[in-house]
């Protein structure tokens, strides 16, 4: 059995939420700028330069990225011989989440009531978690500050076993391209396949956290994932929507065991600031 | 790259073409979702608007707070689609233009044909760089909406692209080689 503060895990969101606001991850400023060296049309160009500047100028002066600091969804792996002291775990996830975001000047974008009051909460909670059990006296903190131009264009559809590949690849593609310059393309896109109605949106969210020079395990799914990200960019959605060769800047697919008469499939759809970070405590 | 300064004259407006790159200076107001139900409210009612619409440009954006020393936090722009209901009525009262990202309603489109309004559009996900083109911002309307409120900005160079430009011409529709001829 192993102690920890639950102060502790309040502290690592707090700093991952000003940290992930204002720098990019290495990997897709990578491929922004690597698209921007390869898009030949003028506009495409230029959307893609600002958005380089647009990093340079986050990170030097701690200004977001973009306006848009998102809402907080934490995934948590607690190791079954870990006990948790100081209060509950969740109050500090929240203070975390609380601090990160009025401390570093972060946009409070979070509604108490999503139909009737709306009324914003000032401090970005609540954040939404997923706790998973596992084994060991660990704590791994996984957390996504996911912005709303992206999230509203995202889309789960329950295929059939029959449809098999191609119906993947038609319902990605059609929700990338209802997507449009709406979401802030370049995207990185989240794939969930099987399991059911709910956990393949969660796995699809969790697939936009797997780093970007990563590939599937499974050879099959790699495969899958680069045929989808050509199509994607044969879309002519380009950078801002304004047309070009940069649509995606990734797919990434996560899969799991599903039911003998279904296929269900959720596509996360992010724009170019997928904001995530992780810790282990 | 063509240089507007706003407000700027219908005649001016007129000459813009969709996907031309432009810089725009001068004074914008800022309004996003729940600013633009106020204001319909506010119409609705006969009641004075928090400031003159008459030939006034709107940016789609709720901007993160200012750090200290700041004009502003980072200040790009929001999807303007779910603006779209409120077009038709705000054109009606004088708005000239818009700024925000992605695509428009048919009724939007016709809202700036008839009025010879133009839709701007600049980079999602560039709110750093965009809150350097931004040397004031004085809040005027709506502060309990915290970052939906409503706030003239002083703006100089502010890179956007021309989206949907009087004619109802639309950037996201352009054929590819007619773009830009720069």
């Amino acid at each position: 059995m192993r102690e920890i503060e639950v102060s502790r895990i309040g502290k690592a969101i707090e700093d991952a939420c000003g940290q992930m606001a204002t720098v990019y991850s290495a990997d897709i400023i990578r491929r922004i700028r690597s698209a921007a060296e390869t898009e030949t049309l003028p506009r495409a160009q230029s959307a893609l330069n600002m958005l380089v500047k647009n990093a340079e100028i986050a990170e030097q002066e701690s200004i977001p990225i973009c306006q848009d600091t998102g809402m907080v969804i934490v995934f948590l792996k607690v190791g079954q011989d870990v006990h948790f002291t100081g209060g509950l775990l969740t109050d500090a996830i929240q203070e975390g989440v609380r601090r990160g975001y009025t401390e570093n000047y972060l946009r409070a974008s979070v509604v108490d009531d999503p139909l009737y009051d709306r009324k914003n909460t000032k401090d970005n909670t609540p954040a939404v978690i997923h706790t998973e059990i596992t084994g060991g006296d660990q704590v791994e903190i996984e957390l996504m500050a996911k912005g709303f131009g992206s999230e509203n264009k995202s889309a789960v559809r329950m295929c059939t076993p029959a449809e098999g590949e191609e119906g993947i690849i038609r319902f990605v593609l059609d929700t990338i391209a209802a997507a449009g310059p709406n979401a802030c393309p370049p995207f990185i896109v989240g794939v969930g396949i099987g399991g059911t109605f709910d956990s393949c949106a969660r796995l699809s969210k969790k697939a936009l956290m797997r780093p970007l020079d990563e590939d599937s395990s499974d050879p099959r799914y790699a495969d899958l994932e680069r045929r989808l990200l050509q199509k994607a960019n044969e879309l002519n959605i380009g950078p801002m929507g304004m047309h070009g060769r940069t649509t995606a800047l990734k797919i990434q697919i996560e899969y799991e065991p599903t039911h003998i008469a279904g296929m269900p499939c959720a596509v996360n759809m992010c724009c170019h600031v997928c904001r995530h970070a992780k810790a282990v405590i | 790259m063509k240089r507007i300064h706003l407000p700027a004259s219908r005649q001016e407006l007129r000459e813009l073409r969709a996907g031309e790159e432009v810089l725009l200076s001068g004074t914008i107001y800022t309004a996003r979702d729940a600013a633009h139900k106020r204001l319909k409210e506010l119409i609705e009612k006969g009641e004075p608007l928090p400031f003159d619409l008459q030939d006034a440009v709107i940016y789609y954006v709720g901007p993160t707070p200012a750090r200290p020393g700041q004009v502003i936090g980072s200040a790009g722009p929001t999807t303007s689609s779910r603006m779209d209901p409120y077009v038709p009525l705000l054109c009606e009262h004088g708005m000239a233009g818009m700024i925000g990202k992605g695509r428009r309603s048919e009724e939007v489109r016709q809202a700036v044909m008839k009025h010879g309004a133009v839709y701007f559009v600049t980079v999602g996900g560039a709110g750093a760089l965009l809150s350097k083109a931004i040397t004031a911002a004085e809040p005027v309307a709506f502060e309990d909406l915290l970052s939906e409120a409503v706030v003239r900005l002083t703006v100089k160079d502010f890179p956007c692209f021309v989206g949907m430009d009087t004619e109802g011409n639309d950037i996201y529709d352009l054929a590819d080689q007619c773009v830009s001829d720069r």
